[in-house]
């Protein structure tokens, strides 16, 4: 037993804290610190200079050009980065598709979409939910038929975040009818130039269009774009579906909102205090903080298990019910403790470039909008409740 | 960072581990109970053998180990048959404290403890200082070469079956002054003191101690002995912390056993959603509790400063989810898990219990925000 980082570890986090300190630009950091939104350009911007320092493939291995990072070593990254409130990357490309290639797309997809993903030259979507399957995903009824060398595809994707800006969407689609569910569906990378595609944007609750609908009609598909076998995309699913939930605690976000929540309850002031002062108000922060403490430490096992070859199984699904639900009580926090001034609407302030002059403390401005936004965290990558089921049946065995 | 055990803990674990399921069985139990000292001495006898109570004190006090991990071991082991053996009291309070303040004259009853010689118990708490470490009204007088205690002290655990109590009494300053606080040693049977002993729920011993002019030894320096003391009692947290973390995973063990077994509607009651998802919390609410203990395990020797954030996340946690694993287990449980009989009912007892020693759930929040928060 020995909580400490090893010397080697403890060199890494000082070369990332000291490139973060060297090259993340301020105007980005402040964006993030603030609540703002960023933009398409924003984002790239951040990845072509984590891609010069060959930290955006760090947690790739070796043979395709990362780093080969160990678990220690991305959670070490990931938790630096959300210190410096650096922008998160964008995990579609990244890893998501990027980790199923590797294991299961063919030389010429390896070759050809890799180095894309980290040039920036494609930006990924992900296309697994549709309207009648969401935590049932298995009942994807999007078809693909096979006519010739392309796939014929037809049907509906939703929820597909920052589908507005991607140029390619891998998504799960039916190829066969027969037997399980499980056993027809296949996996293809799509270029969403090709004619009968459709976005549609949707705009959540906190007005923000993050999401989209994606409708095919008749989009024919190269067969080269398979990934994989015919009516193997399951598998492939949960793999990619493991790989998402390695950082599924979200251990610095909760961080960083925490140091922003007790920030700002500082500055408020409530009958003539400091709002901290409020003891009511000061043993909610003290409940979010002592479970996240202790989730730091639960997410720090689970890494460490991962870093010795054990995958991450159902674990994560303690650490994504767990991490989700202190990230949303810090948020309702922050929304409780800017008072009256969670009530103006500030969508259209908190984007680039407006000239709108934001209503009260500007710390006050995004928080309605990210306690609302948050409370997806409990419903995608499989929602609390789906992990609950699997916490029952793989580590309770009910 | 490296959460696996090293190759002496793992063998102090699996050697404990096997002492304690051969010691501790339904007899045993049956046999403590009707008893009058609260444990077993045969029980006490070979863990102070295999070098248990040893394991709970550094080189330098005649142990081999003391870490705060190698406690968290001991008593998770203990926790999890239920043990009831006073070793909190003699060792990681009693022991503690006379290792921390002694001279060496004084020192050879941690030699004593250790070889399983002696028990003690630490009067400290008074019937109205509830969790305050500072709150200490029992008077000490000088009187020839020694002093006399006057006061009362509350549930002192071990009391009854102590060969001597170590006394916190005031020698000066004001009643919740850290300064002023010192340590006496006081034999059992010593003129003026008075126990009146009663069992505990949950098992073991404890007593009512009045003292009227008792006479005592000082230990260590004369107004000197809170910080000692606060050492002593995040020793004592992490102790019963470990003991929570184990209780409450053979009480998770069993709870899921019966959701098993137990049919109703033709199929085991396990295959119910609803109870599904109420167990899945109970067991990553679990997982959270081993993640405090680790944590406190791992500053309870740090400066107090950053040691006492810890005791306090650390106990409020334990004392939250306390509560929780124990519902929720005899609720699941239904009507058996309400029998006195059925091995829920001593495990659940004794896991509640834990919220009422060294502050609850609510003392800690408030030390926390005090510390970490405001």
């Amino acid at each position: 037993m020995d909580l400490q980082y090893t010397q080697e570890q403890l060199a890494f986090k000082g070369e990332i804290a000291s490139f973060l300190k060297a090259k993340l630009p301020e105007r980005l950091s402040e964006r993030i610190r603030q609540g703002q939104d960023l933009t398409k350009a924003d984002m790239e911007e951040w990845h072509a200079i984590l891609n010069a320092a060959g930290y955006l493939s760090g947690g790739w291995p070796a043979e395709f050009g990362g780093a080969g990072w160990d678990a220690v070593q991305r959670h070490i990254f990931e938790d630096e980065m959300s210190k410096a409130n650096a922008p998160r990357i964008v995990p579609f490309g990244l890893s998501m598709l990027g980790p199923v290639l590797q294991a299961f797309g063919s030389k010429e997809q390896q070759d050809h979409y890799l180095p894309r993903i980290l040039n920036g030259d494609d930006w990924w979507c992900q296309g697994y939910s549709e309207p009648g399957a969401g935590s049932d995903l298995a009942a994807v009824r999007t078809t693909a038929v096979r006519e010739g060398d392309h796939y014929i595809v037809n049907g509906q994707k939703t929820w597909t975040t920052l589908g507005q800006f991607a140029n390619m969407i891998f998504c799960l689609v039916r190829t066969s009818k027969e037997g399980k569910l499980q056993e027809g569906i296949s996996f293809l990378l799509i270029d969403m130039e090709t004619p009968g595609i459709e976005v549609r944007p949707i705009v959540l609750i906190d007005g923000t269009p993050e999401v989209n609908e994606v409708f095919f009609d008749n989009v024919k598909v190269p067969v080269e774009n398979l990934v994989g076998e015919e009516n193997k995309g399951w598998t492939y699913a949960k793999y990619l579906l493991t790989h998402e939930r390695t950082n599924i605690a979200g251990v610095g976000f909760a961080n960083a909102g925490l140091e922003n929540l007790k920030r700002i309850a500082r500055l408020e002031q409530d009958g003539g205090k400091p709002l901290i002062e409020n003891p009511h108000f000061a043993a909610r922060i003290a409940r979010v903080e002592i479970e996240l403490m202790a989730m730091s430490t639960t997410n720090l096992r689970v890494v460490s298990q991962a870093a010795a070859g054990q995958a991450p199984g159902a674990e994560s699904s303690m650490l994504k019910i767990k991490g989700t639900v202190v990230r949303q009580e810090i948020n309702a926090l922050t929304r409780m403790a800017v008072g009256p001034y969670a009530m103006p609407f500030a969508s259209d302030a908190l984007e680039d470039g407006s000239n709108a002059e934001l209503v009260g403390p500007d710390y006050a401005a995004p928080v309605t909008g990210e306690y609302f936004n948050n409370r997806k965290l409990s419903i995608f990558g499989g929602s609390n409740e789906i992990q609950r089921t699997i916490i029952s049946k793989a580590i309770l065995q009910l | 960072m490296n959460f696996d055990l090293t190759d002496e803990r793992q063998m102090l674990q699996d050697g404990l581990r096997r002492l304690l399921a051969d010691s501790y069985t339904p007899a045993a139990h049956k046999a403590i109970e009707e008893g009058d000292t609260g444990f077993s001495a045969d029980i006490w006898n070979s863990l102070a053998e295999m070098g248990v109570v040893g394991a709970l004190f550094g080189e330098d006090d005649g142990g081999f180990a003391g870490a705060g991990f190698d406690l968290a071991l001991v008593f998770e082991e203990m926790g999890r048959v239920g043990a009831v053996d006073p070793l909190i009291d003699t060792a990681v309070l009693g022991g503690g404290l006379v290792a921390a303040l002694g001279d060496d004259g004084q020192k050879k009853l941690v030699d004593e403890v250790i070889g399983g010689g002696a028990q003690l118990a630490f009067a400290h708490v008074e019937p109205t200082s509830r969790y305050d470490l500072a709150r200490v009204d029992a008077t000490a007088a000088k009187a020839g070469d020694g002093y006399a205690l006057t006061g009362r002290k509350a549930v002192v655990v071990n009391a009854p079956a102590a060969e001597h109590l170590l006394v916190s009494a005031r020698t000066s300053g004001k009643a919740a002054d850290e300064s002023g606080i010192s340590l006496f040693l006081v034999p059992a049977g010593a003129a003026g003191l008075r126990l009146r002993s009663y069992p505990l729920v949950g098992g073991g011993q404890a007593a009512e101690v009045t003292l009227d002019n008792v006479p005592a030894e000082l230990v260590g320096p004369e107004g000197g002995a809170y910080e000692a003391i606060a050492a002593a009692n995040a020793r004592a947290v992490l102790a019963i912390s470990a003991e929570a973390l184990g209780l409450m995973e053979v009480i998770k063990d069993l709870t899921i056993d019966y959701l098993k077994t137990r049919k109703q509607f033709g199929v085991p009651i396990g295959k119910f959603q609803v109870l599904q998802h109420r167990m899945s919390d109970v067991a990553l609410e679990v997982e959270q509790a081993r993640s405090a203990v680790i944590n406190l395990a791992g500053h309870v020797d740090a400066a107090p400063e950053v040691r006492d954030v810890h005791v306090s996340a650390t106990k409020n946690l334990i004392g939250t989810v306390a509560r929780l694993v124990v519902e929720e287990s005899i609720q699941m449980h239904g009507g058996i898990g309400m029998t006195n009989e059925y091995e829920l009912g001593h495990l659940a007892k004794r896991l509640t219990m834990v919220d009422h020693r060294f502050g609850d759930a609510d003392h800690h929040l408030e030390r926390f925000i005090a510390l970490a928060v405001a």
